[in-house]
């Protein structure tokens, strides 16, 4: 167990990956770590991708797969809104990474989430699993750490929430599983996209809210050694 | 389909009834342990994580422990083994003390006792899933020693398990050099622990540093290193090549 890694694994994201609709638009969130078996191959990942301007793909699974699936979305879309005259619906394209999830399913290893706005039918999100099943809601978890956020979003989740509270909720939840997902870590990547247009925002790991059992970060223990210890307990 | 009928067992350690002396697969683990001679004595760090699986599940596990009057143990591997371990140690420890004769087992002599162990039960298929560190002082002479799951053992100025291996021990073979100073071997540790908690997804933001001396051993309190996330191609990676990763 040791020293049994296996650097040859395929590269995969094991993630944590969000999609929260609210009143006016969709928020995107996801961690930034790829890792290759046991070892973070990249600690600052972009897994929340673009498919048009105004519709983004939160990819988990397999990096190669996710990647090349959004890829040929991309490039199908692009062709769909020149021919279409406007942009594309959300809908759209949740369907066709739903047509590759699906017709390929024996050989892609890949969950989606995928989110935008359009002019029809506001913010909407759609999740993709395994399979190619294609399922509106009105948010979606995928990625190894969405384990630890079912119950946090049973409780937590409210309809019509305004744009700052969608997004801390979502920085909020990639932080809780980052803390308990080793398959997790890095950054919270944030992506909000509502008729203004998108923004993405970046939440650096020692900038997150510290949970059970973390503690303040320190520059070295030197710095600490002199301060005082915790007081001993009196009985 | 299968046109060969399958066969029974033939030896005592195939089938069902060989299973409880079988090799196990771990549990809950801990990842890397460190270590280095310093001027006076021997640092050690490890994280305080006890993983279950990928989850991470434990944040308080102590995995280094002071052994008799001039040992320090650290851990990598299933924790329950390494409690049993502590285990046959404080016996080995009781026995020695039972004897009063002044004399007390070193760390050079400790580290033998756990290379037996853990040997002969790799020979019987039942091994102590860990990776040891064992460090110590006594009468001036700093020892640091390391054995694994298998038996592998050996001493060196410094030594590490699991990722540390790859990670760790590339910058100590650079930075390391003799009498390094209490302060310069702590910065050369926490710099070793921050790589391995970038890179190594078992590790945990919080740690201790444990330091023995001749005088004695001290583990710090757990503490947390700050980390770098401030590299402008961190923010927008794509910003080059949509749909990177």
């Amino acid at each position: 167990m040791d020293l049994n890694m296996d650097l040859n694994a395929p590269h995969s994201m094991g993630t944590t990956i969000i999609g929260v609709t609210y009143n006016g638009g969709v928020v995107l969130g996801a961690d930034s770590r790829t890792s290759t078996g046991m070892y973070v191959a990249n600690r600052a990942s972009d897994k929340i991708t673009q498919l048009t301007d105004n519709v983004y793909v939160c990819r988990s699974g397999s990096a190669a797969d996710s990647q090349l699936v959004s890829d040929y979305v991309r490039y199908f879309l692009h062709q769909h809104t020149i021919q279409l005259g406007q942009p594309a619906t959300v809908k759209v394209a949740a369907n066709l990474i739903r047509l590759l999830s699906y017709n390929n399913k024996n050989m892609l290893e890949t969950g989606l989430i995928v989110g935008g706005w359009d002019k029809y039918e506001g913010g909407k999100i759609y999740g993709i699993p395994l399979g190619g099943t294609l399922i509106e809601q009105p948010f979606a978890i995928g990625g190894s750490g969405s384990s630890y956020l079912y119950g946090f979003f049973d409780q937590a989740w409210k309809e019509g929430m305004t744009k700052d509270e969608a997004e801390q909720l979502v920085v909020k939840a990639v932080s809780l599983s980052i803390a308990r997902d080793g398959a997790s870590g890095g950054v919270v990547r944030t992506v909000v996209i509502n008729s203004e247009g998108v923004t993405r925002n970046f939440y650096p790991g020692d900038k997150l809210q510290l949970w059970h059992e973390e503690l303040e970060p320190q520059n070295s223990l030197l710095d600490i050694l002199n301060s005082p210890s915790p007081e001993p307990m009196n009985i | 389909m299968n046109f060969m009928a399958s066969k029974q067992p033939e030896n005592s350690l195939l089938g069902p009834e060989a299973d409880s002396q079988r090799t196990l697969y771990p549990y809950v683990t801990g990842t890397s342990v460190v270590a280095l001679k310093y001027k006076d004595g021997i640092l050690m760090a490890a994280d305080m994580g006890g993983s279950y699986g990928s989850t991470l599940r434990y944040k308080s596990v102590e995995r280094m422990k002071s052994i008799g009057k001039h040992s320090l143990l650290g851990a990598s591997g299933e924790i329950s083994d390494f409690q049993e371990i502590l285990r046959y140690l404080d016996e080995l420890i009781l026995y020695d003390n039972m004897w009063d004769d002044g004399n007390s087992l070193g760390p050079k002599e400790v580290h033998n006792y756990l290379t037996r162990v853990m040997y002969n039960r790799r020979n019987k298929f039942n091994p102590l899933w860990n990776s040891l560190v064992l460090g110590g002082v006594k009468n001036g002479q700093k020892y640091l020693g390391t054995v694994s799951m298998i038996g592998v053992n050996f001493e060196d100025n410094h030594v590490a398990t699991g990722f540390g291996n790859h990670l760790a021990r590339p910058i100590l073979r650079q930075e390391w050099h003799e009498n390094l100073s209490y302060e310069d071997g702590v910065r050369l540790l926490e710099k070793c622990m921050r790589v391995l908690l970038y890179r190594d997804r078992s590790a945990i933001n919080k740690l201790q540093i444990a330091k023995i001396t001749e005088e004695g051993t001290t583990i710090s309190r757990p503490y947390s290193l700050k980390t770098y996330w401030e590299f402008s191609a961190f923010a927008n990676p794509a910003q080059g090549a949509v749909g990177t990763w």
